[in-house]
């Protein structure tokens, strides 16, 4: 779309846009320029300029069996909290779009979880899963440590888990319901009309019209899950027990600013870097797909 | 209304969903409810397991310890202006970008796009060691781009560790803030247009007489959105601050907590009221302007 | 086939109501037209016989069941929507054939039904695709097609004709009047568009405001409108409606001073009554002028039909159309003109009903039941 009417002073288009293209150069590009070097570059022991290696940093991350087991654990964590918390948003959307009394009430409820800032999830799940307190440890009383994130890889897997989920589910959920009030009230009762139940219109007609809303999440969703779990990681387990939810992020900035080995943090950061360019891409052919039904 | 009209004899139906509604009420406020509720116990009671689910008596002690204890009145006020700063300058620039690439006539401004766009693509987590060095010292960048036109200057190093700048500047610059403005701007007809240049006005004058008053709705809905986003950054302020007086009240939260799940437990009671402090802001924020903030989430979407 | 009762159903949404009252009873095989302005209720009581909207006071009985509480699956009507409905995501095929699965008949006879109403809607060609890859009097024909396979007792259709341009509306018009010959089911077409009812109507329903103006055949609504709003809202050009007070019981004054006569059998008005006089442009003479009983009028302009030319006049103060059949006069300034008594129609201004005598003009008001 180009407009015919424009304005055409040169030095001030300039002036407007200069602001922020400086903020992107010097905070964005920049640094992304530099973790380039840092990746492909090692730092002498004692000091110094930094000395060109070529893929030795890579080589060396990835054979490094910490580096798969965080691959691994986000890899695990990525598919378990986009599965709960797409299903369980997919869920409650399809049961609030019926409009059944005190709906609305409902759905206001539902939002709150995306405003709260991922540290606090992460604390107040971890007092709720605490192995000593809270709630959950309540089925410690039946067998000692049945339930023990200070000790278990998988119960603290578990623990971030939901708690990325709950956060998770309030966006999906409002994205579904946007999605669902978007479908014409016309398919619905002609569905209705050619004799079909509440369920099986949800089957026929609207999940099917929910996929490309459902694809965009997922992708979302892993995203998501790679680079802003670190909140709530760095506040519940830490990384721990003994790796257990050692996720990539939150790997890069341990080996970064508490190894301060800026080498392979930022190699391990160019990885994670085309691992989001990657799945921006697919969520880009989703934006060419999503015309189809229009 | 959807349903409400049509006819449907569904009673087991209705009450699954009802029972699915309140399940999801329940997953939804539990959490919140037992941040509340520990606030208010003395240390036994909260260690309790499970813990009682009425409010006990120690709210106001609680919340006066922690808040004397880590000066949380000032991590507070410094969380605001973060996030104010960050919402501001973020809405500023995306409305100023949006109007220079799509009310004026260049062959840079595709570039100038795209630029802003890609770096979606860079989220701070993934470039956030060279980051930190940018911030450490702003005139690196400088220098180098100083440099690549062709000048060697002498820029003294500019230090923004423990500064609101620092904590602002990095997280200003908004893919989506300006994607938002520039969609919203190409809806604006061309005739407006011409018709402001009839009656005499410039490009600034059509832009805060004409544009600034239409867009307040996609101000509101962009306005919350970061807001909620700028108050709860945690990794970057965690980075650049270490002096405790120019700490956030998000961040605040790992200090509060000794490490991580292992070793002795928190006072809970203390940890849960502080992370009801740092909760408040943006969940008031949803609460009242809950229709700005889901049109900002959905029409963010790209 | 089915017959359908309407008592004395009534809608409200909260404290508005859209429907106060309407009574009416729809024969078997009927082609029912319910016509009237947006925002009359038309679409409500179809949406309400349909089962997508429910009752707020009386019943609605289909086959002598009373179906208030009935799911609209239960109630064997198909319906024809607005903007079609089509299911995007599905083919031709899956949207025409989609009742039939959720009925659970087997695959082969599915696709032999489908495949038969495909070849009644002229669709053969086209069931792998999408809607989105049709015209609109394709998906017109998909949604009928969607209607057809369930050979239901009776057809609803809610404005189907009004999303297509001019030429396929007429066209579409005279498949639907077709197939309603061929398969003689009960219809309830909903529609603002009066020559749509005039032309697909056993018998029209007008509606305004949530209530019945007129029930009966279109021959019988036009030649006798039983109030004002049925008289200007059938009949393209409007009927004129000119203000007038009766000063003898075969007399009126009009407001410029000028008087009319009028039949007494026809009409039963008081001396004194404020009425209002219609005549369609079509049935108004021009003459010479000092004819008897000749009215002048001032001519503003004309618009030229083609086969007819339609002149915009004034008398009085009054807007006057003149419906000229053929081209012969050239109309300019004053025009002379005389109301034939018989094609003179007579409303109490007040309440515009039609003051009615005893006489009707055409014997059809006893089919007219309401």
């Amino acid at each position: 779309m180009d407009r015919r009417a424009t304005f055409s002073n040169l030095w001030l288009a300039g002036a407007l846009v200069a602001p922020q293209i400086l903020l992107v150069i010097v905070f964005f590009y920049w640094p992304t320029v530099q973790a380039l070097y840092w990746a492909f570059s090692t730092q002498p022991p004692f000091g110094g300029t930094n000395q060109w290696v070529g893929w030795q940093n890579f080589q060396q991350i990835f054979s490094d069996a910490v580096y798969w087991n965080s691959v691994q654990v986000s890899i695990v964590f990525a598919i378990l909290s986009t599965a709960l918390s797409i299903g369980m948003a997919l869920l409650l959307a399809l049961m609030i779009d019926r409009q059944l009394a005190g709906h609305k009430a409902y759905r206001f409820v539902y939002f709150w979880p995306y405003a709260i800032a991922a540290p606090a999830v992460g604390l107040a799940f971890r007092f709720i899963f605490a192995p000593d307190a809270g709630f959950v440890s309540a089925i410690n009383q039946l067998a000692p440590n049945l339930w023990n994130p200070a000790l278990k890889g998988w119960d603290a897997m578990l623990l971030i888990v939901i708690a990325n989920s709950w956060k998770m589910m309030a966006y999906n959920f409002i994205f579904f319901l946007a999605a669902l009030q978007s479908i014409p009230r016309g398919l619905i009762e002609a569905a209705a009309m050619d004799g079909s139940g509440v369920l099986r219109r949800a089957r026929d007609i609207q999940i099917p019209l929910l996929a490309p809303t459902l694809f965009f999440l997922l992708v979302i969703n892993i995203t998501e899950s790679f680079v802003d779990s670190f909140g709530i990681v760095d506040i519940t387990t830490g990384g721990g027990p003994a790796r257990a939810t050692d996720l990539m992020v939150f790997k890069i900035y341990s080996d970064g600013f508490k190894g301060l080995d800026y080498s392979m943090a930022a190699a391990q950061s160019i990885v994670l870097m085309f691992l989001v360019i990657g799945l921006t891409f697919v969520q880009f052919r989703y934006i060419e797909k999503r015309v189809h039904y229009a | 209304m959807r349903d409400a009209g049509m006819i449907e004899r569904a009673p087991l139906l209705n009450a699954v969903t009802h029972l699915l509604m309140i399940a999801g009420l329940l997953v939804a406020a539990f959490p919140i409810y037992v941040v509340f509720i520990a606030s208010t116990h003395d240390l036994p009671t909260v260690n309790r397991v499970p813990m009682p689910l009425w409010p006990g008596d120690h709210l106001v002690q609680n919340y006066a310890t922690v808040w004397n204890k880590s000066d949380f009145g000032a991590k507070m006020i410094n969380s605001l202006i973060v996030a104010l700063g960050v919402t501001i300058g973020k809405i500023t620039l995306a409305a100023l970008t949006a109007f220079s690439i799509v009310f004026f006539r260049y062959r840079a401004r595709m570039l100038i796009f795209w630029a802003i766009f890609i770096t979606l693509m860079l989220p701070l987590e993934v470039r956030i060691v060279p980051t930190y060095a940018v911030a450490a010292d702003v005139a690196e960048p400088l220098r180098w781009l100083v440099w690549l036109f062709g000048f060697e200057l002498g820029i003294a190093p500019i230090n923004l560790l423990n500064t609101y700048t620092g904590l602002i500047l990095p997280l200003v610059a908004t893919a989506t803030g300006t994607f938002l403005y520039r969609q919203f701007f190409l809806t604006i007809p061309d005739t407006l247009v011409e018709a402001a240049r009839m009656d005499g006005a410039g490009p600034l004058r059509f832009f805060w007489e004409h544009l600034i008053p239409l867009s307040r709705n996609n101000m509101a809905a962009l306005a919350t959105i970061m807001f909620v986003y700028a108050w709860n950054q945690y990794l970057w302020p965690l980075l650049i601050t270490t002096d405790a007086r120019m700490a956030t009240a998000t961040m605040q939260l790992q200090k509060i907590v000794p490490g991580p799940l292992f070793g002795q437990p928190p006072v809970w009671n203390e940890a849960m009221a502080a992370t009801l402090l740092v909760m408040m802001p943006p969940l008031l924020v949803v609460i009242f302007m809950q229709g700005a903030f889901v049109r900002g989430l959905v029409a963010t979407d790209k | 086939m089915a017959e359908i009762a309407i008592r004395n159903v009534e809608k409200s949404y909260g404290k508005t109501a859209v429907l106060h009252g309407v009574d009416l009873q729809i024969a078997n095989g009927e082609f029912l037209v319910i016509l009237g302005p947006s925002g009359c209720g038309k679409s409500t009581l179809l949406r309400m016989i349909a089962g997508l909207e429910g009752i707020t006071q009386g019943e609605i009985a289909i086959d002598g069941r009373v179906v208030n509480a009935l799911e609209p699956r239960e109630r064997g009507c198909a319906m024809v929507f607005q903007n079609y409905a089509l299911y995007p995501h599905m083919t031709v095929a899956e949207n025409i054939g989609y009742a039939l699965k959720v009925a659970g008949l087997p695959k082969a006879e599915r696709d032999r039904r489908v495949a038969e109403i495909a070849q009644i809607v002229g669709l053969e060609a086209f069931l792998a695709r999408r809607p989105s890859e049709l015209s609109g009097g394709q998906r017109q024909r998909v949604a009928m097609g969607r209607a057809m396979i369930r050979e239901p007792k009776v057809f609803l259709f809610d404005e189907p004709l009004s999303n297509l341009d001019a030429k396929l509306r007429v066209q579409m018009r005279l498949e639907i009047r077709r197939l309603h010959q061929r398969l003689q089911a009960t219809s309830v077409f909903v529609t603002h568009d009066q020559i749509e009812a005039m032309s697909l109507a056993d018998r029209i329903v007008v509606m305004n405001q949530g209530r019945i103006e007129q029930a009966g055949p279109p021959r019988l609504l036009y030649a006798e409108p039983a109030t004002r709003f049925v008289a200007a809202f059938l009949g393209a050009p409007a009927m004129n409606l000119l203000p007038a007070t009766m000063i003898a019981k075969n007399r009126a004054r009009m407001t410029d001073g000028t008087e009319i006569s009028l039949d007494p059998e026809r009409f039963a008005a008081e001396i004194g009554q404020a009425v209002e006089i219609g005549i369609r442009p079509e049935d108004v003479m021009i003459v010479w002028p000092g004819s008897e009983g000749a009215h002048q009028v001032e001519v503003e302009f004309t618009e030229d039909m083609g086969s007819s030319r339609l002149i915009h006049t004034r008398l009085g103060a009054t807007e006057f159309t003149v419906l000229q059949p053929t081209a012969q006069i050239e109309a300019e300034g004053a025009l002379h003109i005389t109301l034939p008594e018989d094609a003179i129609h007579l409303f109490d201004a007040g309440t515009g009903r039609r003051l009615a005598g005893k006489a009707t003009l055409i014997g059809l008001r006893a089919s007219a039941a309401a």
